[in-house]
Order: C-alpha cells, then sequence, then structure tokens
C-alpha cells in the first residue's frame, strides 16, 4: 500500500510537471528573466543601436526619472490623475446597465446585452477614430446634438473642443473607454444575477426603498466583482496607450495632457531607443502597479464581501 | 383598483424601455456616424442640409438643362418643390417640373435662402478607394495570419498547461498557479525592453515571430479559463480511462477536450479578438515594415495620413469592423459565457 501510494504521488508530480512545462518555460524565459534583465539594464545606458557602447551607469537613470526629467514625474500624475475619472465613469455606466438590463421591468434584455456589448467588438483603433469624428467641433454630430437637446450655440466656432481642450480631453478618452466597457457590464451582470433573492424579498417586507436596497444589498453583494474589476481597470489603465498614442501620435497634445506613463515609455524605448532609461521607466508602471494592487489586497477585508465560505 | 396597479407597472415599463432606448442610441453615436460619414462626399460632409444621411442636391431635367429643386413658398401659403430655371440675387424664375406647360413663375427674393430639394446620395465608391488606399486585402491576410497562428499556439498549449493545474497533485501547485495569476497583471512594459533585445539579436524583429512564438507556450488568461472548465468534468472519466490503459495525454486529448470544446472556443475567440485589436505589440516588433502590418496599425497609420479625408478615413474604419462584428453576432453565446467565467470565479 505505502509503495503504491508512492508511485501514484511520483507518477503525478512527473505527469504535473511535464503539464505544465510550456508555461514554465514561458514563465522563467518571458516573464522572470527579462523582469531581472530590466532591472539590470536601468542601471546602465543600453542603446540598441550601440549596444557595445553600453556601460554601467549606477543610480543615474532612477535619479533622473526621479529628480530631472519633469516629464517623467508628469507622465506618472498624469497616468495617475486620469485613472480614477475614467474608472469612475466606466464603473458607473458598466452598473447602471447591468442594474437596468437585470430589472424585470425591460423587456428584449438579450437584444439590449448584444446591443451594449457591440462597441466591446470594435477595435480600439476604430473606436478612437469614430469617437474622434463625430466629437469634431465642426463636422461632428455630438456638438450639433446637444446644441438642438440645450438650445444653446456649441456649434462651429463655438463648439466644445473635446480633443483639444486640455480640461476635457480625459473626460473624451474616458467616453472612448466607455466602448471597451462590455465586459465589465457582463461581469457586472452576473454578479447581480448571483444575488440571492430572498434579500430583496426580506428588504421588500421590511420597506426598504429602491436606493436603500442598492445601497445595502446590491453593492455590498458585487464587491467581489467590483474588486476583482478594480485591479484589472487600474493595471489595464496605467498602461493606457492606444487610443492617446493613435489621436495624438505621442505628442502629449493638448498641453501634455495625453503623455501618459506608457506613453512616455513607448516614446523614450522605442523612439529614442533610450532603453536604459526606458527601463527605469517600466519598474515605474510595474512599482505603481504593485503598490495599487498590494493596497486593494491589503484592504480588501475591510470592504470586499465574501458570501459563505468562500475563503 | 388592480387595473391601476397594473397600469402603473405599464408605464414603468415603458419609461424604463424608453429611457433605456436613448441611452443605447447616445451610446452608438459614434457608429452611426462613422457608417453615415463612410458614404458622403466632400461637399456633403460640409453641407448643412445633408446632417444625418449622404444627400444631395437634387435636380430635374427640363428644357434640356439640369435644374435644381428648391422648395418655394407660394401665395396661399404652401410651399411647393420647383425647379429654378433663371436664378438671380434679387428674384428666381422658375418652372414646375409636374405641370411642364404651366407658366414660369417668378420669385421675388434671394434663392439661398431657400431650402433645396435633396435627395439620398450614398457615394459607395469611397469604399473602393479606401479599399486600394490602405491596400486592405494585405492588411486583412496578415490580421488572419497573425490572429489565426496565435490563436492555434495559444489553445494548443493552454489546453495542455491546464490539464496539469487541474488534475495533479505535486508540490509547488498551489504557489506557481497564484504566480499564473499575477502574470495576468503584470504590465508588459517590465518584460518588454530584454525580451525586445534578445529578438532584435536572434533577427526576430521585423517579422511575425515575436507576436507568435511565445503563444504557443501559453498564457495565464487562457489557462484559467481553460483549468476552471476542466475542473467541472468529473474526475470519474479520467479514472475509467486510466482503468482502460491510456496515459494523460490520450486521455486530455480523447476524453477530456472533446467535452471541453465551448471553453476553447470562448477561449480562441478571445484570443482571436485580442489580436485583431492589439496594437502596442505589432507597433513595436513591425515597426517601419508595413508590408507587415496588421489592420490596427495600418488603420492607425491611415488616419493620421489622411486626417482630411474624413469619409475614406470612415470607410476604412467601417471595413476594419466588419469581421469581429460579425462574428461575434453568430458566437456571442459562447462569449459571454467566457467572460463570466474569468471575471466572476476567481
Amino acid at each position: 500500500m505505502g509503495k503504491r501510494a508512492m508511485d501514484l504521488r511520483r507518477w503525478e508530480r512527473r505527469w504535473g510537471y511535464l503539464f505544465i512545462a510550456p508555461w514554465l518555460f514561458s514563465f522563467v524565459v518571458l516573464y522572470l528573466m527579462p523582469m531581472i534583465a530590466s532591472l539590470g539594464f536601468s542601471f546602465t545606458d543600453f542603446n540598441p543601436a550601440t549596444p557595445d557602447k553600453a556601460s554601467f551607469v549606477g543610480m543615474a537613470n532612477w535619479a533622473r526619472a526621479m529628480f530631472q526629467d519633469h516629464e517623467a514625474l508628469a507622465s506618472v500624475g498624469k497616468t495617475l490623475a486620469f485613472i480614477p475619472i475614467c474608472l469612475a465613469i466606466s464603473f458607473i455606466f458598466a452598473l447602471a446597465i447591468a442594474v437596468v438590463l437585470n430589472s424585470r421591468l425591460l423587456l428584449g434584455k438579450s437584444l439590449f446585452r448584444t446591443l451594449f456589448y457591440l462597441p466591446t467588438m470594435i477595435p480600439v483603433v476604430a473606436s478612437a477614430i469614430m469617437w474622434l469624428g463625430s466629437l469634431n467641433a465642426q463636422t461632428g454630430w455630438i456638438d450639433q446634438i446637444l446644441a438642438a437637446v440645450t438650445g444653446l450655440p456649441l456649434t462651429g466656432q463655438k463648439g466644445i473642443r473635446w480633443a483639444d481642450s486640455p480640461g476635457l480631453i480625459y473626460f473624451t478618452y474616458s467616453l472612448i473607454t466607455l466602448w471597451g466597457v462590455g465586459n465589465t457590464f457582463v461581469i457586472f451582470l452576473a454578479g447581480l444575477q448571483g444575488v440571492p433573492t430572498e434579500l430583496y424579498e426580506a428588504a421588500e417586507v421590511d420597506g426598504a426603498s429602491w436606493w436603500r436596497q442598492m445601497f445595502r444589498i446590491t453593492l455590498p453583494m458585487l464587491t467581489p466583482v467590483l474588486f476583482f474589476n478594480l485591479i484589472i481597470g487600474i493595471v489595464g489603465l496605467l498602461q493606457y496607450f492606444t487610443v492617446p498614442f493613435v489621436i495624438n501620435n505621442g505628442t502629449g497634445y493638448p498641453g501634455g495632457m495625453s503623455n501618459f506613463i506608457m506613453v512616455y515609455f513607448y516614446r523614450q524605448s522605442f523612439s529614442y531607443f533610450n532603453m536604459g532609461y526606458g527601463s527605469v521607466l517600466a519598474w515605474m508602471i510595474f512599482l505603481i502597479g504593485l503598490l495599487f494592487t498590494a493596497i486593494l489586497f491589503g484592504t480588501q477585508k475591510r470592504w470586499v464581501y465574501y458570501a459563505g465560505d468562500k475563503r | 383598483m388592480k387595473a391601476g396597479k397594473r397600469s402603473r407597472r405599464g408605464v414603468k415599463r415603458a419609461l424604463v424601455i424608453l429611457s433605456v432606448i436613448v441611452v443605447l442610441a447616445a451610446f452608438l453615436v459614434p457608429l452611426i456616424y462613422g457608417f453615415a460619414m463612410s458614404f458622403k462626399s466632400v461637399e456633403q460632409i460640409t453641407s448643412s442640409y445633408s446632417a444625418v444621411l449622404p444627400r444631395s442636391p437634387a435636380t430635374i431635367k427640363l428644357q434640356g438643362k439640369d435644374l435644381e429643386l428648391y422648395y418655394v413658398p407660394m401665395p396661399d401659403g404652401t410651399t411647393k418643390a420647383l425647379a429654378a430655371v433663371e436664378k438671380t440675387r434679387a428674384s428666381t424664375t422658375f418652372a414646375d417640373p409636374a405641370d411642364a406647360m404651366a407658366a414660369p413663375l417668378e420669385w421675388k427674393g434671394n434663392w439661398r435662402t431657400l431650402k433645396p430639394v435633396m435627395k439620398l446620395d450614398p457615394h459607395e465608391e469611397n469604399y473602393s478607394s479606401a479599399w486600394n488606399m490602405i491596400s486592405f486585402p494585405i492588411l486583412l491576410k496578415n490580421t488572419f495570419v497573425y490572429a489565426f497562428l496565435n490563436t492555434i499556439g495559444i489553445l494548443l498549449s493552454s489546453s495542455f498547461v491546464a490539464y496539469g493545474f487541474s488534475r495533479f497533485k505535486f508540490p509547488g501547485k498551489g504557489p506557481l498557479f497564484i504566480i499564473v495569476m499575477s502574470t495576468m497583471i503584470l504590465p508588459s512594459a517590465v518584460t518588454l525592453i530584454p525580451t525586445y533585445t534578445v529578438f532584435q539579436a536572434i533577427g526576430w524583429v521585423g517579422t511575425w515571430l515575436p507576436l507568435i512564438v511565445p503563444a504557443f507556450f501559453s498564457n495565464a488568461y487562457n489557462i484559467f479559463l481553460l483549468r476552471q472548465f476542466y475542473m467541472s468534468i468529473p474526475q470519474e472519466m479520467d479514472d475509467a480511462a486510466r482503468i482502460d490503459g491510456a496515459n494523460p495525454i490520450q486521455i486530455l486529448y480523447r476524453i477530456i477536450i472533446p467535452q471541453a470544446v465551448p471553453a476553447l472556443v470562448a477561449a480562441g475567440l478571445f484570443n482571436f479578438f485580442y489580436c485583431w485589436n492589439d496594437y502596442f505589440s505589432p507597433i513595436v516588433y513591425l515597426a517601419g515594415k508595413s508590408k507587415l502590418y496588421p489592420i490596427s496599425v495600418g488603420l492607425g497609420m491611415f488616419s493620421g495620413m489622411f486626417s482630411t479625408r474624413v469619409a475614406l478615413v470612415q470607410a476604412a474604419t467601417v471595413m476594419s469592423c466588419v469581421v469581429p462584428v460579425v462574428i461575434f453576432f453568430f458566437t456571442q453565446r459562447f462569449f459571454m459565457q467566457g467572460v463570466v467565467v474569468t471575471g466572476v470565479e476567481k
């Protein structure tokens, strides 16, 4: 018996490692080693055009990013300013859609679900172009619709300059991001459907209002889903790149507002090929992401509600 | 009492549906805009009479000439669509297209203040122009090759790795799986520069290889999705096959994979769309190799170069959406299921 159990354990171990071998290989070669290497690169002035001339520069790149290069710190600041705006807008929108699509009052739910999900299938580059066109102050429709609805003169010269005004640009980017909100609202919807109906029935008996049910039942029950989406959302937006790059080609227009850290990282590493310095920026992205993830995991006991014996 | 309650519910229901339709319409404005613009000529884009649909002034052939039609106010207070025979600043002579025999009518006032009669005039040739200018067949082929090979690689490797994580006990399995999950949220920048340097050293930069080969070593997202699905397949099926003398590889391919088809389809679709959408990796690894660009990069370049040719850019944009949107409509059930598995069960 003992020997057979030992054999079985060895057999399981051997096959287990065999099956995960492709992932183990990619983890070591494509994640672990490059991560360590990029930390090493950050102490050199490596440039792929002259790889032989790379030399050790100590903390110079880090000092430059932290204290001398205003653009580097500014890009961190812009990214950190954008993330809460964009997340708040996307989450409120996704939650609102999920709540309505979950409502017993709505007919044709699956059709609406498909149509709200549809823009998520549109490639991000294409969404950026369509949004930019419809937000154009001269020929776009959004200013014209707003003018027609509000009666204010918002077309032509007086049009709202969504993509050119530093004060509005993050709102504009957030609107474009709403076209990628499909996964979030589908996940919220699944979360809502998982809330036991007895809770609402009990609240109904107690005479709790719709809003009270929302804040006392629905939102607390959704916190696990919210937690997961918050992490994915923050890490995703730390790497916000395609939309500002397609619209403004990495120039930072308007007024440096689109100079996000990932855009700046790309510019330093793949336009100027300052890969030593680029590695510092990459590690800054990583460390900020790690910090946020740690904060969220550290505080999850206080605000994330896990029903039953899950965890 | 009861009827009142029911009708109140009906009103509520109508309000909910109406507000959802309004929000949906607002949400989809850019899509409708892009589609409408893609059919317009340069004049139609700037014309205030052609705000939504691609429309042009209607003309009619009268007395051997093409004459423009205008809505002219009549003395009796109605308006009538008439053809302008002779236009001057102070007055215009109109003919009635419905009644060619009638005497021409002279209308006092500037004809520019009159509303022209518009007719639908879509410029579908924008699509063929955009198709040729952007070399759409090459972009489409590149995107398909990239997305297809990458997806094959992901499915082969992830279905294999996921089996290891779902069925076998081995030392370090728990921590290793946590590492799998954390690579999901690892910013790609932190590994990019050394990876790029190695790919450059072996001559892969400027080819598709850096975009395709790593897929054959699996990725976290798909491992997780498939593992979740494998866990729902009873272990007894494996055990029965093992008693019949099958080894784990045979069990995976003969027993497990045939049952995991829905999950594989979902994983394959996610990955295919991810590749279709991917912009960052192609611009890093294919910079300057315009013959290898996938559609996302090609479209971005095109819109940058021809920003004044709104209709052509929008036509190319619409073309780039067709494949993912059509596939989505046919596969959405698999798709949403996959979103829920990865999003809720974590």
